[in-house]
């Protein structure tokens, strides 16, 4: 937060507000995510019921957010910094909120995969893109809470390793698919699963974006390096 | 390659090395700034800051304050404001200027506007000089709400409407330039937001320079925006840019609510 504050001190208490409901989002949605990945790495019914039942508060954080920065904009008119605190805090809000959605969908897609029972579950390429993914999130709400640009940055050039991670995945699971059919529905879910873990990588990139605009009042002006080919990919 | 198509506007009035001065005390300081034509220029800053000193350079009204000294060169044109060869009269029909309260004379609503083409010998007969009061008071937007009662007191108008004739007023003398200084500050929102959507209209024609204490005034307004703080003129640039990324600590703080 800047050090410098407003006259009107309801101005600096109503930002205080909106950043406060927003760490806590970001607490939630990078919780939530971590509670998918552990939860599909250890096949733990309860953790993924956890993280099914716990979604509802995200999305009842991002409405009091969204409000609040309306609220704001309404009564404050906020201009120049102010003015991109709460537009970031709204876009941000809903990345974070779509984050949620991802993991409740990679937990029920995990319940499914449970109930199939198959062994020999490629995972190994999947376990460290969660893993990276998780560190660009937690990064990415740390570049925003401590308004570094540098490291908001550090993370967008990040995202290339989780592409590269999920092209690699994608392929191992199509070939276990092909080895083996009876592998063919939990192999369908694992590609949704993948794909998931990437858009929340890309959704991370996304907060770093803003926080970069929030800092230096521009998007970065480079173009952010990709890698994922799971598009292009036809078969093993 | 391709030809590159200059969009800038042309310079109204270029100001340099303004400084100001009443008695001992400097109230402006080294200011220069180039005015461009048919836009809205608006000058903002706390109390005291030297915006409303410096808005009175353009028509020299700091002329009728005896303590009061101005430096520096005012260029409209070929006419330099400033000098001593320059008629203030003439000047002010050049440079029109609205107050912060709405001032019309008590008379009626056709000899406010009428005054200033009759004292300066505009018009050459009657009909000539009807035509010049309906002409300002439509440019003005009033001429729909007055034209059945031209005889009537123009104190009798409402503020806004009073406000309005002021303009229409300033206008029949066929100026330039409007200076306005705060022209909204006694109005309610109403009025404000007619006398807004006026001057969005004048710009057309005029080129205009007001003073403000309503940021939001000065963002919906104005094409450029000059921040003001202690006599010296922190940051110049267009609007869109003073109020989404402004250049200097000092014009963040203000139009942030930080200074007051």
């Amino acid at each position: 937060m800047d050090t410098q504050k407003h006259i009107s001190s309801a101005f600096d208490q109503d930002l205080m507000i909106l950043n406060d409901a927003l760490q806590q989002l970001g607490d939630l949605a990078c919780q939530q995510f971590e509670g998918a990945i552990e939860g599909l790495a250890m096949q733990n019914q309860a953790n993924l019921d956890e993280v099914i039942k716990g979604d509802a508060a995200l999305d009842a954080l991002e409405a009091e957010i969204n409000e609040k920065a309306i609220e704001v904009i309404a009564i404050r008119s906020p201009r120049a910094k102010d003015l991109r605190y709460v537009l970031v805090a709204l876009k941000v809000a809903t990345i974070l909120e779509r984050m949620g959605d991802y993991a409740r969908n990679i937990a029920n897609r995990t319940k499914v995969i449970m109930t199939a029972g198959n062994e020999n579950i490629p995972g190994v390429n999947i376990g460290r893109m969660g893993k990276v993914t998780q560190e660009m999130v937690r990064d990415a709400m740390k570049s925003y809470q401590n308004r570094d640009a540098e490291m908001a940055l550090a993370v967008w050039r990040r995202d290339i390793e989780v592409d590269h991670m999920h092209t690699a995945f994608h392929k191992e699971v199509l070939a276990s698919m092909s080895r083996n059919p009876n592998m063919v529905g939990t192999g369908a879910h694992l590609l949704f699963i993948a794909k998931n873990i990437e858009r929340i990588g890309d959704y991370a990139t996304g907060i770093a974006e803003q926080v970069h605009f929030l800092v230096e009042g521009a998007m970065p002006d480079e173009d952010r390096p990709k890698a994922d080919k799971t598009s292009k990919v036809v078969g093993t | 390659m391709d030809t590159v198509v200059d969009m800038a506007k042309a310079i109204k009035i270029q100001a340099k090395d303004v400084n100001v001065f009443y008695g001992e005390k400097q109230a402006l300081n080294n200011v220069s700034i180039d005015i461009e034509d048919r836009s809205v220029t608006a000058f903002i800053g706390p109390s005291g800051c030297g915006k409303s000193t410096f808005l009175r350079c353009f028509n020299r009204m700091n002329d009728v304050i005896p303590s009061c000294r101005v430096e520096g060169s005012i260029m409209m044109g070929d006419v330099d404001v400033n000098s001593l060869q320059t008629d203030p009269v003439l000047l002010r029909a050049r440079i029109g200027m609205v107050f912060q309260k709405p001032n019309p004379f008590p008379k009626t609503i056709f000899e406010n506007v009428a005054y200033g083409p009759r004292i300066h010998g505009l018009a050459q007969s009657k009909t000539e000089l009807d035509d010049m009061v309906e002409d300002s008071l439509k440019k003005a937007g009033l001429w729909g709400e007055v034209a059945d009662r031209l005889a009537d007191q123009a104190t009798g108008l409402s503020g806004g409407q009073q406000q309005r004739l002021c303009i229409a007023r300033a206008i029949a003398v066929g100026p330039d330039v409007l200076l306005m200084d705060e022209p909204c500050s006694a109005l309610d929102p109403i009025a404000t937001s007619v006398i807004e959507e006026l001057i969005s209209e004048l710009q057309q024609r005029f080129t205009i320079l007001i003073v403000t204490h309503s940021m939001q005034q000065a963002a919906r307004v104005s094409q450029k925006t000059a921040y003001f703080h202690l006599g010296t003129l922190v940051e110049y640039g267009d609007t869109k840019d003073v109020f989404t990324l402004p250049k200097n600590e000092q014009t963040e703080a203000y139009i942030s609510g930080k200074i007051g």
